[in-house]
Formats: C-alpha cells, sequence, structure tokens
C-alpha cells in the first residue's frame, strides 16, 4: 500500500478549511516553504484512509478478547460529548472563569471516580497507565521523604505483576524486590512477610490479579505492608471486575491508577490517547500533581496541593479523555458500574467454562473478569503453540486474545470477553477455539501456515527484532 | 537436550565451567535457550563489574519477554562475548559455545548441580 504522500499529483487538492474569518497578519518568522502536504483529491482522500481502515481490527469490526486490555466497546454518546464546541473551543490558558463548565467535569469525574475506588483525591494529569504508576510511586516517595523516612529504597512486586510495575519502580528510583506467587496464583504472604522491612517503601499490586483471581488474602497482605512502615499500590489499570463492586481503598490500598481508556471506556490501542488517572488516600492528596480543581462559593478554580510533586504533563492531561470517561460513569450510573463489572466476570467465567471442555486452564475456576488457559499439553501432543492457535483466529476475523503473559504460565493465552459481548458471539468464538483444537490435532500444518486470509501472512517476528528497518522506503 | 557431564548447573539455568580454580566461564542452558525462544537481544555486563551469587548481572530478550540471566557466582566480570551483542541467536544456536562472560576472583558460588541433577531437576 501507497502511502498517502506517495499518491496523487501536484495540482490535486481539495477545500476543506472554511474562510479565514480573523483578521490576516505576517508572523515575524513566518515560513518562507510552504508545508509539504499531500496532494490529492477529497475521494482519493477518503478512499485512503477507508483502505487504510479495512486492513486493522478494532473492536467494532469483531471480538476482541486482549486479556489485562479490556477491549470493550465504547459508546458512540462519549463521542457526542466529548465533541461539545464547549470543551472542544477552548483554550488551556484562558481564564479559568470562562471554562467553568470544563472544571465542573474534572471536579465531577474526581469526586466519582474516588467513590469508585475508595480514594479522596484524584489527578487527570497522567497520560497512560505507565505514567499513572510512576506518578503514584512519586506520591509514596514524596510521603516517605516529607517523613524524612529516607532509608525506604525497595518497592514489593510480584512476580505475576506487569511488567510495567517493575520498570516504573525503577524509573522512580528504586529497587525491585519480586515475591513469588503460590500454586494458585496469589501472593504468597509468608513471602510477603519474609520480604518487608525497615527499608519497603512499598507494594505494588494487582487484585484481582493477571491470572484473573481475586486475591483472598488482601487485607493481610496490606496490613502487612502497613505494619513494615511501606504504602500500598493498587495497579487498577483493569477495573472491570471489580468497579462498583468492591472498593481498592477498602482492600488497604493508599494509591491507585486507572486506565481510563480501560475500564471507563475511552478508545483505546493504537492511538488513544490514554488518561492514567491517579488517585490516593487524603494523607497523600498534599502531594498530588498540580494544578487541582477546587470548589467555593463563587465556582470552579485551579489550585496547587501543599506539597505538590509538580507537573507530570502538561495542562490537566488528555482532557477529552475525562470527558468521555465521565459520560460513561453518568450513563451507567450506580446501578450500571457494578452491574457492568458482574457483567465482565460473568461473561469470562461462560467463555473458561466451555472452552475448558478441550483445553486446560492455568488456574481452577471460577475466574474473575478474564482467565488465563496453558496450552503446554496441546503443543507437547500436537506441535501446535499458543502463537499458532492465536494465528489461526485471526483468519476467523477473532482478534487474538493475549499470549505468552503472565510469563509464569507457559504457552499461555489470556482471555478477557468484557461485558459488551453477546452470548451469541460467545458461542461463535468459542466454538471457532474448539474446532481449532480438533484442526491441531488433525492438521497442524494447518495452524503452523495461519494466517492465510489476512492482508499480511504471519510476521517474521524474530527477523524484525533482529533486523529492525525504522525508515521506510518508498517503492 | 544436551547437558555435558563437565559443566555445572544452577537452579536459574545458567551452566559453569571451570578454567582454574577462581575463574569461571558462565552461559545459559540448552533448556533456557528453548524455554525463551527465539533471542533477539542481550544486555551484557561491563569487563569489571562486580557480580553476586544468585543476583541478576546480564538481561536477555526474546520475541516472548525479557528475562534476567542470574550469576552463578561471586566475583568480576573479566572478559564478555562481544560477538553475542550482534549474533544473540548463538545462545539458542550453541547454548554451551555461546559463552556469555568470563568471570574471575570468584569467590563464592550459588547452589550448582551436576547434569544429572540438573536434568532431574528441570524434569520436574
Amino acid at each position: 500500500m501507497k502511502l498517502i504522500f506517495e499518491k496523487g499529483a501536484p495540482g490535486q487538492h481539495l477545500t476543506l478549511l472554511p474562510a479565514c474569518d480573523v483578521p490576516e497578519v505576517t508572523l515575524s518568522n513566518a515560513r518562507t516553504e510552504p508545508l509539504d502536504l499531500p496532494h490529492v483529491s477529497e475521494t482519493e482522500l477518503t478512499r485512503h484512509y477507508t483502505a487504510l481502515a479495512k486492513r486493522v481490527h478494532g473492536v467494532n469490526d469483531g471480538f476482541y478478547p486482549l486479556g489485562s486490555c479490556t477491549m470493550k466497546y465504547n459508546p458512540k454518546i462519549n463521542e457526542d460529548m466529548a465533541n461539545l464546541p464547549g470543551f472542544t473551543q477552548i483554550h488551556p490558558l484562558q481564564g479559568e472563569e470562562t471554562v467553568q463548565g470544563c472544571l465542573e467535569v474534572l471536579h465531577e469525574s474526581e469526586k466519582l471516580l474516588c467513590e469508585v475506588t475508595g480514594m479522596n483525591a484524584m489527578t487527570f494529569q497522567p497520560a497512560a497507565g505507565a505514567h499513572g504508576e510512576f506518578t503514584g510511586l512519586l506520591l509514596i516517595k514524596a510521603y516517605h521523604t516529607h517523613r524524612q523516612d529516607t532509608g525506604r529504597t525497595k518497592i514489593i512486586v510480584p512476580d505475576s505483576a506487569h511488567g510495567t510495575n517493575p520498570a516504573s519502580a525503577v524509573m522512580a528510583g528504586y529497587t525491585v524486590v519480586n515475591v513469588p506467587s503460590s500454586p494458585d496464583g496469589c501472593v504468597d504472604v509468608e513471602a510477603l512477610r519474609a520480604a518487608v522491612g525497615p527499608d519497603t517503601a512499598g507494594l505494588m499490586l494487582t487484585n484481582p490479579n493477571t491470572v484473573g483471581i481475586f486475591d483472598r488474602n488482601i487485607l493481610e497482605i496490606t496490613r502487612i505492608v502497613h505494619d513494615a512502615g511501606g504504602l500500598c499500590y493498587y495497579d487498577g489499570a483493569n477495573l472491570n471486575a471489580v468497579m462498583g463492586v468492591v472498593r481498592p481503598g477498602d482492600m488497604g490500598f493508599d494509591v491507585i491508577h486507572l486506565n481510563l481508556h480501560k475500564t471507563f471506556s475511552t478508545p483505546h490501542g493504537g492511538g488513544g490517547p490514554g488518561a492514567g488517572a491517579v488517585g490516593c488516600k487524603e494523607f497523600l492528596a498534599q502531594f498530588l500533581p498540580g494544578p487541582m480543581v477546587a470548589k467555593d462559593e463563587k465556582g470552579y478554580h485551579f489550585t496547587v496541593p501543599a506539597h505538590s510533586i509538580g507537573r507530570v504533563k502538561n495542562f490537566c492531561g488528555n482532557f477529552a479523555v475525562v470527558v468521555r470517561a465521565l459520560t460513561y460513569v453518568l450513563t451507567l450510573g450506580r446501578e450500571g458500574i457494578p452491574e457492568a463489572a458482574k457483567n465482565a466476570v460473568l461473561n469470562a467465567n461462560y467463555m473458561m467454562k466451555k472452552l475448558g471442555e478441550k483445553y486446560a486452564m492455568a488456574y481452577a475456576g471460577p475466574c474473575m473478569h478474564e482467565f488465563v488457559m496453558t496450552l503446554v499439553d496441546l503443543k507437547e501432543a500436537t506441535g501446535v503453540s499458543a502463537m499458532d492457535i492465536a494465528k489461526g483466529l485471526l483468519d476467523h476475523g477473532i482478534h487474538p486474545p493475549t499470549m505468552y503473559f503472565p510469563l509464569i504460565v507457559h504457552e499461555a493465552l489470556m482471555i478477557e470477553p468484557t461485558e459488551t459481548e453477546s452470548q451469541e458471539t460467545m458461542d461463535e468464538v468459542c466454538q471457532v477455539f474448539l474446532d481449532l483444537w480438533d484442526l491441531a490435532h488433525e492438521n497442524p500444518q494447518a495452524l503452523h501456515d495461519a494466517p492465510t486470509k489476512t492482508p499480511v501472512r504471519r510476521l517474521d517476528e524474530v527477523g524484525a527484532a533482529r533486523n529492525p528497518v525504522l525508515r521506510y522506503n518508498a517503492g | 537436550m544436551n547437558f555435558p557431564a563437565e559443566l555445572k548447573y544452577s537452579k536459574d539455568h545458567e551452566w559453569v565451567k571451570t578454567i582454574d580454580e577462581t575463574t569461571v566461564l558462565v552461559g545459559i542452558t540448552d533448556f533456557a535457550q528453548s524455554e525463551l525462544g527465539d533471542l533477539v537481544f542481550i544486555n551484557l555486563p561491563q569487563p569489571g563489574d562486580e557480580v553476586t551469587a544468585e543476583e541478576s548481572f546480564c538481561d536477555v530478550e526474546s520475541v516472548k519477554a525479557v528475562s534476567d540471566v542470574m550469576s552463578p557466582c561471586t566475583g568480576v566480570v573479566a572478559e564478555v562475548n562481544g560477538e553475542l551483542e550482534d549474533e544473540p541467536q548463538m545462545l539458542n544456536e550453541d547454548p554451551y559455545g555461546a559463552w556469555i562472560a568470563k568471570i574471575s576472583d570468584v569467590t563464592a558460588f550459588g547452589e550448582l548441580m551436576t547434569a544429572q541433577e540438573y536434568e532431574a531437576f528441570i524434569a520436574k
């Protein structure tokens, strides 16, 4: 496929810009060369992007069970709200008295998402999940430093954690201590007890964890860390199993980040932009990045927390994403939010049970919002790997699940259907999975060769990693 | 899978070849490379680095994941196998030829197994 810059010819153009309605001025540093824009007509431009769109797969195209990523449907009303002129025709530097509605959105979103998570304050500055983790860890660091408790240099991370957790901890200047999981995939409480000490700054945990299991020792876990003087960080990237049902704040967590682009139905993957909101308990609010939004008798205004760690992104983060998330929360309401979570868990268990007819599960059910299958036995019997099954799904118009994660499960496929899939869709998808299982036994080569119906066949991932070509060469 | 009898093996899947009383060669086992899959990158230690038994001293990256390589002994990195930087696939093709580092001034070893013990260990 050609790039848009390789299409068209000089002279072809389109007139999408409206007539200029402000006085024209000449800038002192105006550019002398014209912009290098494509020379294409509106028809060609439209066809180019339509052709590109046909070659990708999104939630609007079909099933997309990417475990731990929560690829749920994004209601179109979110877009309508985010496109209201009061949100789009503004400038981040205009006076706060002229953007009271926008400030109200931030204030309301903070209030409602704090209610959902059991936190007391929340910033929307971080641009995505890992950025949120980093911000949350800086809050923990600021807390210890403020108390002149400077010997706390270690962050404890279970071996089932998202890879971003240890990476964020190192970015924040901490040393990472790994604790192993127990056989049921949960935190090994005795190993945790042995790992904490006067050098523990905090613990980073996901619950339900990355294998889709709710850690029943959670209160003891957070107590062990608190008793050692550390704080507890909740990786709430994916809150889909528990939103409105249980609250991380009640489990004993002090800081949390949410990926609004997962649970709260804002655009995700391949563009975003994301939003990694960070919430905290009252005693940490003084360290949050500024500005925050406060309300008094005159209305809403910006305010900077007393011991703020400073900005982590320009202005208020990806504001339009917050508008979409607030729309989602208000649309679902107090009843709809836990209902969505319960349906997400029900859907995952439904698929787990159906696929369990043939596929081996890494952990016995019931699961939460996602489950992990292990294809070790299938690979041994047929030579067909998790990768081959994933590629086989592509030929059926299904996006593969998360593969080879978590690392503690071999030949892992991690499936998260989310609450927005119908029973009919899940039945069809389960049938495809079960058919592929049979195909693996009858004709494994067919799966080694998959995919055959996609715009590109199987990609040479190893070649791409060993000899990356990072520059596009025309022709 | 191949586990040469003259080597010692750690539970973190490194092999150790004794050169003299305080010098060893270290690499990853056939089992390790097979589990990791096609390796695409290695982050080697620097000569002069002090390494500690059972602590990470290097990392390797496959298309699946990045994994730590744990040092089987405490000592000082005397030399590294720079060829691996350009050809990490040597770790897959010839795991016992593709040594990662020569470690000198070895003062202590982690828990090490014989080839036979290691084979039994990974069979579990």
